[in-house]
């Protein structure tokens, strides 16, 4: 199985944060195939599109999936109204995720708001290795802090208002940790900065990207990300099949 | 078990659901699902004489009951279909619709004479695309237009040729019977009706291209007056489809007119919807005593 459309048992759900739900699934097959980074798409009842959801972990020997996702509109706020014992409709796992390479090298984990729960599985694999540098609004608004010590990894947190960890931008925060590959999600003008980190250290950098979609599986073309070839030359890829998550240097920023 | 085959423009479908052209590209994905012999027919992703780039994102915004989009006819040109697609598409058992666009008549009357040297089974003539700017929906919104685009293409088409009628005009029967005067064997309908979204914090439209095409069920009211307007203009058959989202609303589309449906919008909250559709509308025929899928088309009884 590549991917498939299952129900998928609610086993945990709790609000971590102020709209923001963590929700805990019996996925067997799904979670048999998922790979860090990769995404799922919800069914929100009633609704004529999925909702796109990263997969934040994946447990195979337990068959779940845990996702943690923000309510943003209409859809998230149905989803985040399942209960405990509801089953969520579930196509998936999608897209292509990580690439996670050699784990003993310095990873740098770099996450902005909800950018932030599709690195824990990735970060999960470099553990000690791995520094994660997470920047969120405000401190009510922290999340996963101790998810990603429980699997060893230093964290440093960064907010907007300086109510938690370092005041100010995440690009600032991790200027002195030493890495030799960045992984990175979350908010455009956050990415960009972090790219132009890689670009100037000259290491390795993959960002997961969003963009409002529609099948979820590259054939209706709707999500379509700008993205460079080897020769230079520009074209739409789509962040369902080609991403969500992209080598950087292929990565043409829009505007 | 009712007969659900039906026969469109002389090409046999096995049964009458066929994949709306820009939903499903060109069925790969859809067949780690199912074997994509479930479906009557595919009409692929809409195809231009060259590659297409297709229009800057968002593409996509949701509306009440639908969905907005303006893919702009991302494609890799009818050249890249025939050799490195078609041949996988005809193994798969099924019908298959190559669904053409141009920019002018010379473009389309060249796509349409290269599809008929392959062994496509029916051409898509897309004079409704309502994203892009030079092409599509020109074409289809008056009744010399359809007319003209219809009798050009008949003249290098070879093969059954059927014309997709856009929503986006005032009389629907006209622009049916002008479709069938230039030629057409036989018409489908209706692709989407234009539509715009704004967010209200950036005031700028949701999608890049301004405006979009609305698919999905808030379209099926639609479709069925539509088709059922239509139907009472032509003789030739009608594909229907528009919002069909389960199996009730395809009997609406045939009593409404339709021989044969497309169904599209429904593939992205349901993979499966074409499964369940079918499974519905044959128990519909068995339980009502039934013989024969065909015999639904046009049984409205209109007040």
């Amino acid at each position: 199985m590549k991917y498939d459309v299952k129900l998928c048992e609610i086993l945990k759900k709790s609000e971590i944060a102020p709209s923001i739900f963590d929700v805990t699934v019996r996925a067997g097959e799904i979670a048999a195939a998922a790979q860090p980074g990769q995404f799922a798409h919800l069914l929100a009842p009633g609704k004529t599109l999925r909702r796109p959801i990263s997969i934040c972990e994946i447990d195979r020997g337990a068959g779940t999936l845990r996702f943690v996702f923000q309510v943003r509109g209409e859809g998230t706020d149905l989803l985040s109204q399942f209960d405990v014992g509801d089953a969520y409709d579930i196509l998936g796992p999608l897209g292509n995720g990580f690439q996670l390479g050699d784990t003993s090298r310095r990873a740098l984990f770099v996450g902005g708001g909800i950018g932030v729960p599709p690195l824990l599985e990735a970060a999960k694999a470099f553990g000690k290795n791995a520094v994660a540098v997470l920047g969120f609004r405000n401190r009510d608004a922290v999340i996963l802090k101790e998810d990603f010590e429980r699997y060893g990894c230093k964290v440093l947190i960064a907010t907007d208002d300086g109510s938690a960890g370092f005041h100010g931008l995440v690009t600032d925060c991790m200027k002195d940790e030493p890495a030799d590959v960045i992984f990175a999600c979350g908010p455009g003008p956050m990415l960009r900065a972090v790219c132009a980190v890689a670009e100037g250290r000259g290491i390795p950098c993959q960002i997961s990207l969003e963009e409002r979609m529609a099948c979820g599986i590259g054939a209706c073309l709707g999500c379509a990300c700008r993205l460079r070839r080897e020769d230079g030359t520009a074209f739409f890829g789509h962040v369902c099949k080609d991403g969500p998550v992209f080598d950087y240097q292929t990565v043409v920023w829009e505007g | 078990m009712a007969d659900m085959k039906v026969k469109i423009a002389g090409v046999e479908f096995e049964n009458p659901l066929i994949a709306a052209s820009g939903t499903f590209g060109f069925g790969r994905e859809y067949a780690e699902f199912y074997p994509l012999s479930t479906l009557g027919g595919i009409s692929c992703k809409g195809l231009t004489l060259k590659e297409r780039a297709g229009n800057p994102p968002p593409r996509i915004a949701e509306t009440p009951g639908g969905m907005l989009n303006a893919v702009g006819l991302q494609n890799p040109g009818v050249d890249y279909f025939i050799e490195h697609e078609l041949p996988w598409l005809r193994e798969q058992g099924t019908r298959i619709i190559a669904n053409i666009a141009g920019n002018t008549p010379e473009e389309y009357c060249e796509m349409a004479e290269k599809l008929s040297d392959t062994d496509v089974d029916m051409i898509e003539l897309n004079i409704s695309c309502p994203n892009v700017k030079q092409g599509g929906v020109q074409f289809g919104t008056s009744c010399a237009g359809v007319e003209g685009i219809t009798s050009a293409v008949r003249g290098y088409c070879k093969k059954p040729l059927m014309v997709k009628l856009s929503p986006n005009v005032s009389d629907i029967g006209e622009i049916a019977a002008a479709a069938e005067s230039g030629g057409a064997d036989a018409i489908s309908m209706i692709n989407t009706l234009t539509g715009m979204r704004i967010d209200i914090n950036t005031r700028r439209p949701i999608i890049h291209n301004n405006t979009g095409g609305l698919s999905g069920p808030a379209l099926l009211p639609v479709a069925v007056r539509m088709v059922w307007q239509a139907a009472g203009r032509v003789k030739i058959p009608i594909v229907g489809m528009g919002g069909i989202s389960k199996w009730q609303d395809a009997v609406e589309l045939l009593l409404a007119g339709a021989s044969a449906l497309q169904i599209g919008t429904v593939f992205f909250s349901d993979p499966y919807a074409p499964v369940k559709i079918l499974e519905g509308l044959q128990s519909y025929l068995d339980r009502n005593g039934i013989g024969s899928v065909t015999e639904l088309t046009g049984q409205i009884r209109p007040y």
